[in-house]
């Protein structure tokens, strides 16, 4: 094992379609990745942060994320971000971390009433480790969105209480394709180790391919990952 | 015992569901407002008395079947 590769678990619920992706654009940033089956009870023992990916877990029933979060591997997950480690939701993994109440508020049929698939503009709130140590605050990006239900909502007092945290850490600049509250694309946790979003940073990791602004996003999870493994000698 | 939740959009929650519901209505000439839609589970409830089976399935709504930020939830215990 090389210890600066960051070893990552991509859980793949049924229904998950991205969980290839994200498995490519974090190997392609360096990363060590395993696909973890959400049967799995525990996750690998080296593992320094997990990536829930998007898609349709359980066919959205119920509501999005609803039946998920009592997947097996979700109590380790819970466990993990629990012992302060680095867990991404991405679009369903989103959904899904709110369901589990890991995140605050959850996700709503789009306000359109249609289905979005198209790059957004973004705005970054927070600059920090774990998820936005590479951006700065204030900085644009540019990733994809492509959900039904992906209007973040919270009641005003816990909107205005994230807020006052610091846990909105992105932000829809100008077209929000959803009708969140406040234009929530991201937030993250109390502890700010657990963090959700709608667009899609593993569909952003190639400007050929239209942007690479979603590389920011999982390399700072990675950096944060390295940082956090102990170096055998 | 048979219980039947309705699970509704809390009040004040945008139910784009329920307009497209209401746009359609109207274009079939129907004059209605405020169409709001929810959903029903029906469920049979191993319980001793309807009591018990209210209790229970106030749970699973708790739990599962509605999610308090945005719905709201009514029980009907029968037979």
């Amino acid at each position: 094992v090389i210890a600066d590769r960051p070893r990552v678990a991509v859980v793949a619920f049924p229904g998950s379609n991205d969980d290839y992706d994200a498995v490519w654009a974090l190997t392609a940033l360096g990363a060590e990745t395993t696909l973890l089956w959400h049967a799995s009870e525990r996750l690998p023992d080296d593992v320094g942060a997990v990536v829930l990916p998007g898609g349709f877990s359980y066919g959205d029933y119920l509501r999005c994320g609803a039946i998920a979060r009592f997947s097996p591997v979700m109590a380790a997950v819970a466990e993990f971000a629990a012992a302060g480690r680095p867990v991404l939701g991405i679009c369903n993994g989103f959904q899904i971390l709110c369901e589990a109440g890991l995140l605050p508020g959850v996700l709503r049929p789009n306000a359109s009433l249609s289905f979005v698939c198209r790059d957004v503009a973004l705005r970054v709130e927070l600059d920090a480790p774990p998820f936005t140590s590479r951006c700065t605050a204030g900085q644009r990006l540019v990733i994809p969105v492509k959900h039904g239900e992906g209007a973040w909502f919270a009641p005003p007092q816990l909107a205005r209480q994230l807020e006052r945290n610091g846990q909105i850490v992105l932000r829809y600049a100008g077209d929000n394709p959803n009708g969140s509250v406040d234009d929530v694309a991201g937030v993250v946790n109390e502890r700010g180790n657990v963090m959700g979003l709608m667009p899609h940073p593993e569909h952003a990791v190639d400007p050929l391919l239209g942007s690479g602004d979603g590389a920011l996003i999982l390399a700072s999870l990675l950096d944060a990952t390295r940082d956090a493994v102990p170096v055998p000698v | 015992l048979r219980a039947t939740v309705l699970v509704r959009p809390k009040q004040g929650i945008l139910d784009p569901q329920g307009q497209a519901v209401e746009d359609s209505l109207r274009h079939l000439g129907f004059a209605v407002a405020d169409a709001r839609v929810g959903r029903v589970i029906d469920l049979e409830v191993d319980a001793a008395d309807p009591g018990q089976a209210q209790a229970e399935v106030e749970r699973m709504c708790q739990e599962l079947l509605a999610n308090p930020l945005i719905e709201s939830y009514k029980i009907e215990i029968t037979g």
